[in-house]
């Protein structure tokens, strides 16, 4: 049998979310623990990043207390009381092949978002990454240095991931944004609101001048032996190829709604997306159960921050803390709304692969294979899409834009953990 | 192959509730004497037990009726392997039944026995040769049984191509309806609309006994986790011959080492036992015992990464033989369930029996030791 | 005397090289591969690299110390990691 961890609360997700929840939560005077399955805190956003805001926030929280644990995926959740008096809410992560049991009074689910890939002719092709994802692998130590990098998609994150290859040697052959040039000016022109936002915006593009930045353009296919080559890019009329050593290739974010699920936090449709919904706590429809950041409805850092503090403040009943970042709260949801409003999927983006294209990477089904099933459980079964390790995270998204399946059927194993991790409950 | 409204309005020859593995073989096999047959399925083909068992197709010696079916259908499945398309996965990778000690392995050499008799290939095989052909497994074992004719299969895709071969020969499907009652001469479908049938075939797997009022079946929930692939693991069915006497036992609770090795290299690893539980989610604590019980067996087994978990129930009858053939007093109404951990490999020689009885001809195995009436017959004696 | 920052021995495919520190076995077997970016095969046998650097996609699986399947992108090198490339 693993260990056991007994705290008052416990944050999933060591993102901007989770950091500020385990800030204000062990503020305020209660014994936090912070889960993440990746090696360091920051999640995405903060991957690896040592100065800034990142390093503050981190810094505030463990002269707080909040004791973190990394490296620990959690891969089961129960919400049921297994003790009349003190209901416990119980996670089980896997940390270094063991089993560890995580107990709390309150559990604060922080868990983030992941990219959307829609599938594309040649997408499987090595030196193709999610947009954050290259971003992520770079800090990996990928070397992108002197690489001629074609970044295509949607959203703020495109300037984002450009203007750290710049900084970092690589060469961004171009930009092509899906979303029209009159969203995104529209977009740009409510920035006011924002003067931080606004600031970032004019200072990304300073320093991606002279780089060719397309709208309304999206993949048509990827060609390359051993690795990408070049990608055919077009904006519904004309088509043209650009020759590009990796690909960076995102259309926005999907919530990690696996361990809300699982613990039964009830989920609702906002903006066209399936989030958790949480009250003005950011309390979920499970008692003792709160959520922040991504999972609630993408919004991006400033959000998250201003959720996890709540949440946090919420968890431990600071009620008259968690007010006082309300009026922050609703400004930054009225920038997330913006910015969906301007970078939302047009319709030519409803398919973009062919028959042949690979929708699911573990198990390489095919489109023509999935769309001659009735559902996506029919999929699953007679194609074994969505079978595989991943757990359908990167096919069951693309194969609900397409076609319209939702993905359901939450268990654990959350992560694929060991055999030994399972037999040792 | 959906069947149109107008087409429900007719009267079929016979409707087949259940669309899993058993239903779609009876339908392939009747269709294939001519019967105008409706199969009604209410949630997808193959995903109810047909989905969540092993896939494996073996012969058994618990009993001579046991056996006789066993070897019937897999020798079916043997004809029909040239013809199954490659998805199905089907490989004849052979069963090692598997003896921990002195006593196991008398066991093992009784089941040769039995299988030599009836020339059925089997090999007592000593701990060496054991170990040459499965160097993960933990030392110490005593030795095992070889039974190289059985084969795993991925039964979701063989049962959609029995479906299309039924509906080949001009049988028709009806999905995501569910039937709420048989009655004599039809069935009545939840949203209200009645399908005419001059003979019905309850094929509804755990749901039969709903259906059908007094069936003897009773729900035996199992746990089954499926690892990432490793294709040099193990490339036989392993089962533990400490498994019969689970099996047979009717203990609340009970798990036995079994791991199979898929066509596509992952590792399905079962078995539990379970009566008298009514929720279909994982038990943790079940889960440990069974993957304890694997580790045991094969140690390896512990550092391999397991990509899903899940339980499901397998119909079980007190003789532990699948009912098939005429309810007992109701001459319309045939029976092809309870088939608890075989259905998979007896679901083809469930069909070939069937059609016999429904169509009056000579069965290939003597087909009393299935009948509904040996559950009432008893009562009467009584 | 080593320390945290010194760059990192590992194997790949049986051949040694040398990363900085905190460098992802993924990025590795990248830095050390000149160029050739496939860490394993797909099922039906396609080249394939790492995808969304963040441990949800699972196409950076690779061995490492004789353990199977293990995400590439989640692992930083240590001295005298083994990694084997071409995993299913």
């Amino acid at each position: 049998m693993g260990s056991e961890h007994t705290h008052d609360v416990v944050v999933v997700g060591a993102g901007p979310a989770g950091i500020a929840a385990a800030c204000a939560a062990a503020e305020s005077g209660a014994r936090v623990a912070v889960l993440d399955e990746n090696l360091a805190p920051g999640g995405q956003i903060w991957r690896r990043t040592t100065h800034g805001p990142a390093a503050e926030w981190l810094a505030r929280a463990r002269s707080a207390g909040a004791e973190f644990f990394c490296g620990a995926a959690v891969y089961s959740a129960s919400a049921a009381p297994t003790d009349l008096l003190s209901p416990r809410i119980e996670l089980r992560a896997e940390i270094n092949d063991t089993s560890r049991r995580f107990s709390a009074g309150r559990v604060i689910l922080a868990v983030g978002a992941r990219e959307l890939f829609l599938p594309f002719p040649g997408w499987t092709l090595p030196n193709i990454f999610g947009v954050g994802g290259l971003q992520a692998l770079a800090k990996g130590g990928m070397p992108i240095a002197d690489r001629n990098i074609l970044i295509v998609g949607t959203g703020p994150l495109l300037l984002a991931v450009a203007e750290y290859v710049h900084t970092h040697g690589g060469r961004v052959v171009g930009i092509a944004e899906q979303a029209p040039a009159a969203a995104m000016r529209r977009f740009a022109a409510g920035l006011w609101r924002h003067p931080s936002k606004l600031a970032q915006g004019l200072k990304l593009k300073a320093a991606l001048t002279g780089v060719p930045h397309w709208n309304n353009t999206w993949p048509v296919e990827a060609c390359g032996d051993s690795a990408v080559r070049r990608v055919r890019l077009t904006d519904g009329s004309r088509s043209w190829w650009v020759r590009c050593d990796m690909l960076a290739c995102g259309f926005g974010l999907v919530p990690n709604l696996q361990l809300p699920a699982l613990l039964g936090c009830r989920t609702h449709e906002h903006r066209g997306q399936r989030v958790v919904a949480v009250d003005e706590h950011q309390q979920s429809s499970v008692a003792n159960i709160f959520c922040a950041g991504e999972p609630a409805g993408i919004g991006g850092v400033d959000v998250a921050l201003v959720e996890g503090l709540i949440a946090g403040y919420c968890a431990v009943n600071n009620r008259s803390a968690a007010v006082s970042h309300f009026a922050r709260r609703d400004s930054e949801r009225g920038f997330a709304a913006r910015l969906h409003a301007a970078f939302q999927l047009r319709p030519e983006l409803r398919v973009l692969a062919d028959e042949s294209t690979i929708v699911c990477r573990c198990e390489d089904v095919t489109m023509r294979a999935i769309a001659g099933c009735d559902s996506w459980r029919d999929a699953k079964l007679q194609t074994r899409c969505g079978m595989g390790p991943c757990q359908g995270r990167i096919c069951g998204p693309a194969i609900e834009h397409m076609l319209g399946w939702p993905a359901h059927d939450i268990r654990p194993p959350l992560q694929p953990v060991t055999i030994g991790t399972l037999a040792a409950q | 192959m959906l069947a149109s409204r107008e087409q429900l309005a007719d009267t079929w020859d016979c409707v087949i509730v259940g669309g899993g593995i058993v239903g779609t073989a009876c339908a392939r096999r009747l269709a294939g004497l001519g019967d105008r047959c409706l199969i009604i399925e209410p949630r997808s083909i193959g995903g109810g037990a047909t989905a969540a068992g092993m896939g494996h197709v073996v012969v058994m010696d618990d009993s001579q009726a046991q056996f006789v079916l066993t070897k019937l259908s897999r020798d079916l499945w043997d004809e029909l392997s040239r013809a199954i398309p490659a998805s199905v996965g089907m490989r004849h990778r052979g069963t090692l039944w598997i003896a921990s000690d002195r006593e196991e392995m008398d066991g093992a050499e009784a089941k040769e026995k039995f299988y030599r008799q009836r020339n059925v290939v089997a090999e007592i095989l000593s701990p060496g040769e054991l170990y040459r052909r499965e160097p993960n497994l933990r030392p110490g074992l005593a030795g095992a049984l070889l039974v190289p004719g059985d084969s795993v299969v991925y039964p979701p895709v063989m049962a959609r191509w029995l479906l299309d071969e039924a509906c080949q020969r001009g049988a028709r499907l009806l999905t995501h309806a569910a039937v709420s009652a048989i009655n004599t001469g039809h069935v009545v479908l939840t949203d209200g609309t009645t399908v005419r049938a001059r003979r019905i075939v309850n094929a509804a797997g755990m749901h039969a006994a709903i259906l059908t009022p007094g069936l003897p079946i009773r729900a035996r929930k199992g746990h089954l986790a499926i690892t990432d692939r490793y294709p040099s693991f193990c490339g036989h069915q392993l089962v533990e011959l400490g498994y019969l006497k689970n099996a047979h036992s009717h203990d609340r609770e009970s798990v036995a080492f079994n791991v199979q090795p898929r066509e596509t290299g992952q590792l399905l690893i079962g078995s539990s036992r379970q009566y008298d539980t009514e929720g279909p989610e994982v038990e943790p604590r079940i889960l440990a015992r069974m993957l304890g019980r694997a580790i045991e067996f094969m140690p390896g087994v512990a550092s391999l990464s397991t990509i899903r978990v899940w339980a499901g129930f397998r119909a079980a009858t007190p003789d532990s033989l699948p009912i098939i053939g005429p309810h007992e007093s109701n001459e319309n109404l045939f029976l092809a369930c309870g088939h608890e951990g075989l259905g998979i490999t007896t679901s083809l020689g469930t069909a070939e029996v069937l059609a016999a009885m429904m169509h009056g001809t000579t069965p290939p195995i003597p087909c009393e030791p299935y009948l509904h009436s040996r559950f009432t017959r008893r009562v009467e004696h009584a | 005397m080593k320390s945290a920052s010194d760059p990192v021995s590992v194997e790949i495919n049986k051949t040694s090289g040398v990363v900085p520190a905190g460098t992802t076995v993924a990025a590795a077997i990248m830095l050390l591969s000149n160029g050739l970016p496939r860490l394993r095969e797909s099922i039906t046998g396609t080249p394939r690299g790492a995808l969304c650097g963040m441990g949800t996609c699972h196409e950076c699986r690779v061995t490492i110390d004789e353990v199977a399947q293990r995400r590439s992108c989640l692992v930083e090198c240590r001295p005298g990691m083994r990694i084997q490339t071409d995993g299913l």
